[in-house]
């Protein structure tokens, strides 16, 4: 069955320079492993299509039931030097919620 | 235990903050956060201008405000306020609140040591994209070290009621009181991992409490009056996340958990000037209402490096805007985006980079927006960047003529041309931290 992501997850980014982070969080420690197998470098990059022009690195957080995604090149240049109207990532988090993820 | 409240997350943040957190109950230290990266340049050219400026305005007016009740309860405040003028801020808190003992941390600023440090053949290569220094020499507005939080407890040894440093790092100002009371040593990791992590949870005002929290966002409790983050912390290196009884907002694990994600890098590996900290061995638990409980933290050693933090100007950008309606909004919106870049063709201009965002349709997620077929309304949003003032001021002029002579349907001009604004670039690069030696100076 295909659900969004928001149904299992809650999310906060923001930027370091050209990189925005999205912290992906579970509601409920039973829904980790889901995260861990849906939420894949792979799967973010093809969502977010062309903005996001870098790698994109995934580091987890068992004690927390959460991810942090980094994505490299995701703000146009970052800081002053974007263009963007989100150019501190503000709104990637939100954003990821509505990936469709499946479970079983 | 003591009590470490963060009443300002940047500089712009909540005025009442820091007040609502002195009068609301009980605290012993009141940290503030000031500085951005690109804050320090901007600082700069106001010292450049004005001698007697360069830290944040803010500040004195605010400890003028609030001195009396520091004063009478004992409640230290630490800012990195400073900026890259501390001693002149520190005067001007002396002027709002005479008979406050007010100490300031030196060290930081480093603007005038950059060809120092290259000649001891130091490339400062950016972290981001190993580009040696050198490619923006000229262009380099100002240049600080991160500093961390034991030179600020050593400003707290002296007695002071105030301690004003210029670029430490956010984090260690909430770390320094715990190492002023505690005594804490810079081998004991743990204890310092913990207050480091401490600082990172409150460093941005509210974020903890229930500002910009997805957690039921919708039932957080009295946003207006929103409670500002106050750290109970212990000895031992434990501490408690909580805020005064009558503000509102929410303290509860979920909302903590979405702060510690905030802004990360490798989790494992999260480096300050007084240690590295491991955020995977963090333990939380909801202990009582609006009060979560911080436990497990564990840290290893600092690292050899500090980071330094450049601001240098890199150009000029214009941003400008028209709406289009409906029907057919995003139409008409793309078509006079073909007709703005045809006519830049034309007239010959040359920019590092034009973009095209339709704000409505999917300027903030690209192509992870919502399908939005048809929308009601659409803002052209174009950008462009170059280090041409002419060119990007030539761009300037191209927007408001669409309204008469580009697709039928567009307002929102009422601001006129954009402004030209010049860019103030960021670079961080790292240092050996044998070459950043910080005073501690009581200002009379």
């Amino acid at each position: 069955m295909k659900i969004p992501l928001s149904a299992i997850a809650h999310t906060r980014s923001g930027d370091k320079g050209d990189t925005s982070n999205i912290g992906v969080i579970a509601w409920k420690p039973e829904h980790y492993g889901t995260i861990l197998r849906e939420v894949t470098p792979a799967r973010v990059k093809a969502f977010f299509g062309e903005q996001v022009q870098g790698e994109i690195e995934r580091f987890e957080l068992p004690n927390l039931g959460a991810i942090n995604l980094l994505l490299h090149g995701a703000l146009g240049g970052g800081g002053t030097v974007s263009l963007r109207v989100d150019a501190q990532g503000k709104t990637y988090g939100a954003s990821l919620l509505g990936m469709e993820i499946e479970i079983d | 235990m003591i009590r470490i409240a963060n009443g300002q997350g940047f500089w712009g943040d909540w005025l009442e903050a820091p007040v609502r957190l002195v009068d609301e109950g009980p605290i012993d230290f009141l940290v503030l956060d000031y500085l951005a990266e690109v804050t320090m340049s901007i600082l700069q050219k106001q010292k450049e201008e004005n001698p007697s400026l360069g830290y944040a305005r803010d500040f004195p007016p605010l400890i003028g405000r609030l001195a009396t009740r520091l004063r009478e309860r004992h409640i230290k405040v630490v800012a990195n306020a400073g900026g890259v003028n501390p001693v002149a801020c520190a005067r001007a808190v002396l002027a709002a609140a005479p008979g406050l003992k007010v100490a300031v941390v030196h060290g930081d600023d480093v603007f005038h040591r950059i060809d120092e440090f290259l000649g001891k053949g130091y490339e400062m290569r950016d972290m981001d994209t190993a580009e040696p220094i050198s490619s923006i020499r000229p262009r380099i507005l100002s240049a600080n070290a991160y500093i961390g939080a034991f030179p600020l407890a050593e400003a707290l040894d002296t007695g002071a009621d105030v301690v004003i440093a210029g670029r430490s790092t956010d984090t260690a100002l909430t770390l320094a009181p715990m190492v002023h009371r505690f005594g804490w040593q810079a081998d004991e990791w743990d204890k310092l991992a913990a207050g480091t992590i401490a600082g990172h949870i409150i460093e941005c005002g509210a974020q903890c409490t229930g500002g910009n929290c997805q957690v039921d966002w919708e039932t957080i409790p009295d946003m207006a009056n929103i409670g500002y983050p106050i750290i109970e912390a212990e000895a031992d290196g434990s501490f408690t996340v909580t805020k005064h009884g009558k503000a509102g907002g929410r303290v509860h694990s979920d909302v903590v958990k979405e702060q510690l994600l905030y802004e990360l890098g490798d989790p494992h590996r999260y480096m300050t000037p007084d240690c590295t900290a491991d955020f995977t061995s963090i333990q939380l638990s909801d202990t009582a209402p609006d009060r979560v409980r911080v436990t497990g933290i564990r840290g290893g050693p600092r690292p050899p490096t500090l980071k330094l933090s450049i601001s240098y100007t890199n150009g000029w950008k214009a941003i400008g805007t028209l709406v289009y309606s409906w029907p057919q909004a995003l139409e008409k919106a793309r078509a006079a985006d073909r007709v703005v870049r045809q006519r830049l063709e034309a007239l010959g201009l040359r920019f590092e980079e034009i973009h095209t965002e339709y704000f409505g349709y999917n300027a903030c997620a690209g192509p992870a927006a919502p399908p939005n077929p048809d929308p009601p309304e659409i803002q052209l949003r174009i950008g462009v960047r170059g280090q041409d003032r002419k060119t990007i001021d030539r761009f300037t002029r191209e927007l408001i003529p669409l309204v008469l002579n580009g697709p039928p349907g567009a307002t929102g001009v009422g601001e006129g041309r954009p402004p030209v604004r010049e860019i103030v670039a960021y670079w961080s690069a790292l240092i050996p931290r044998e070459e950043i030696e910080t005073q501690v100076e009581v200002v009379k």
